[in-house]
């Protein structure tokens, strides 16, 4: 399995060939607190980059899912909107959120640098 | 620099994430917020409440000077009750919401919310010169902890504390009690909805405290709670959080707590011209708001009616017992019972209903 890159807003990318598997870390899903609703993208949109695309809910607060360079909506997770607590209990796995396609380079880090950040 | 209570250590060894209120870095959950919630609606959950202050206030003039401070008439409630109250400012606006508990004829221990610690201190201090009382904070040598939820009574009898039987302590009653050798008060209070204690306990004692009622909790379910749990719980049984709900620029009536206001009591108290002139007519009043779907609407959103904007929420979740959105907002008066609100969810509108507090109402 490809290894994962981050954004520093807390966001997994899973790269397999074009499309990026696109979540929310560890780290944010325990900052968050018990997610309760998310709100995704429709399949086929397209976005700009630093675009908000998603909503993530918790009982406490709300954290957008930003996107980090343009492109288009490939998939959205269906599993997780109806049960929302994967982002919790499986977030960068059953927990993902969208699938995304992007037109241009997105500037992400790597697990170390990432690890640095939330250290 | 923080403070810390004296359950710092106890936080930590049980991995709670902290967060800060006023001032103070308190666990905010251990785990999971929502299994916090819901032990408390179903067993039991208990809580380090700690950063609150405990302010002492004793002497002959004890009841006359508390009902000149005070919206309330403390001097009615008898030796081992507790009272919700009021302090007011001279425009009658909310300086805190405390809890009085009456521990002997002329002793008092008046309990204001972390936040207002010093600037209720700082009132009774200057309210109280021409009375013969004594006003102390005791805040930093009380530790309080809260065990709320059906179980709570079970959990308190197995805990090795001396005091009279519980059956006969009654809600918003205090007894005085022994654990340990150190004297501490069990009070029938809480802010989750839920039958529940307080403990106020010598600082020094509270860690052992917590781990046996931790220890002997176990069997009925109890789990540590943090302040998300608290401020949801709070929320669902329709209690006004000071900051939010409550603030200097709002008089009682307008928060829906007019009837804690003994205008038919005796002579001055602070407040009492402001609150007898009341509020502007048109002032915004205090409403639940109920809506369907899981979008919250949250502190600082919009209300509207129609096209126009009516109020503002001032505290809202997803309510976890009942799994829809609740909110508390202040509306204008005409749009206090409108079927027919929406509010301003980032940009999307949310059909929302006003509706009467509480939200979540136990079982008796």
């Amino acid at each position: 399995m490809a290894e994962l890159k981050y954004t520093p807003d807390h966001e997994w990318f899973r790269f397999e060939g074009d499309v990026a598997t696109v979540g929310i870390t560890d780290y944010a899903q325990n900052a968050l607190g018990d997610v309760v609703y998310v709100d995704l993208p429709e399949v086929g949109s397209t976005f700009s980059g630093g675009e908000a695309i998603g909503e993530i809910e918790s009982t406490k607060s709300v954290g957008e899912l930003f996107a980090p360079a343009a492109g288009e909506v490939v998939a959205v997770n269906e599993t997780v909107a109806d049960d929302p607590t994967l982002v919790n209990s499986s977030p960068t796995g059953d927990g993902w959120l969208v699938q995304l396609r992007f037109t241009e380079e997105p500037e992400l880090i790597d697990e170390v640098a990432y690890g640095e950040l939330t250290s | 620099m923080k403070h810390k209570t004296p359950l710092a250590s106890v936080h930590e060894r049980l991995g709670a994430t902290f967060t800060d209120f006023a001032g103070w870095d308190m666990p905010l959950k251990y785990g999971s917020e929502l299994a916090e919630h819901e032990a408390v609606r179903t067993s039991a959950g208990i809580f380090d409440l700690s950063h609150m202050g405990e302010i002492r206030v004793a002497g002959a003039d004890a009841g006359a000077f508390l009902d000149f401070a005070l919206a309330g008439k403390l001097s009615s409630i008898s030796v081992g009750r507790a009272k919700y109250s009021l302090m007011l400012n001279d425009s009658g606006g909310i300086v805190d919401d405390v809890i009085v508990y009456r521990l002997g004829e002329t002793n008092f221990l008046v309990v204001a919310n972390a936040g207002n610690r010093a600037a209720v201190l700082d009132a009774l201090q200057t309210r109280s010169s021409s009375f013969d009382v004594t006003v102390t904070d005791e805040s930093e040598d009380t530790a309080l902890i809260a065990v709320q939820g059906p179980n709570s009574q079970a959990i308190i009898e197995a805990a090795g504390i001396e005091s009279e039987p519980l059956d006969s302590l009654r809600y918003y009653r205090v007894v005085e009690a022994i654990f340990e050798g150190e004297d501490l008060l069990i009070a029938r209070t809480g802010y989750t909805g839920e039958d529940g204690f307080e403990l106020y306990i010598p600082a020094h004692a509270a860690e052992s405290l917590w781990e046996t009622l931790e220890r002997v909790g176990e069997q009925y379910g109890l789990r540590p709670c943090g302040l998300a749990a608290r401020d949801t719980l709070r929320l669902e049984a329709g209690m006004p959080l000071y900051g939010n709900e409550l603030t200097t620029d709002r008089l009682p009536e307008q928060a829906g707590l007019g009837k804690i206001v003994a205008l038919s009591k005796d002579g001055d108290f602070v407040g009492r011209t402001a609150v007898e002139r009341g509020p502007e007519q048109d002032a915004p009043v205090l409403i639940g708001l109920t809506a369907e779907g899981r979008r919250a609407g949250r502190s600082g959103y919009e209300v509207y009616e129609g096209d126009t904007l009516v109020g503002v929420v001032t505290s809202g979740a997803l309510s976890p017992t009942l799994g829809h959105p609740i909110a508390m907002a202040y509306v204008a008066p005409a749009s206090a019972e409108s079927s027919e609100l929406a509010i301003d969810v980032r940009g999307k509108r949310i059909p929302a209903a006003a509706t009467n507090f509480p939200f979540y109402k136990r079982k008796a």
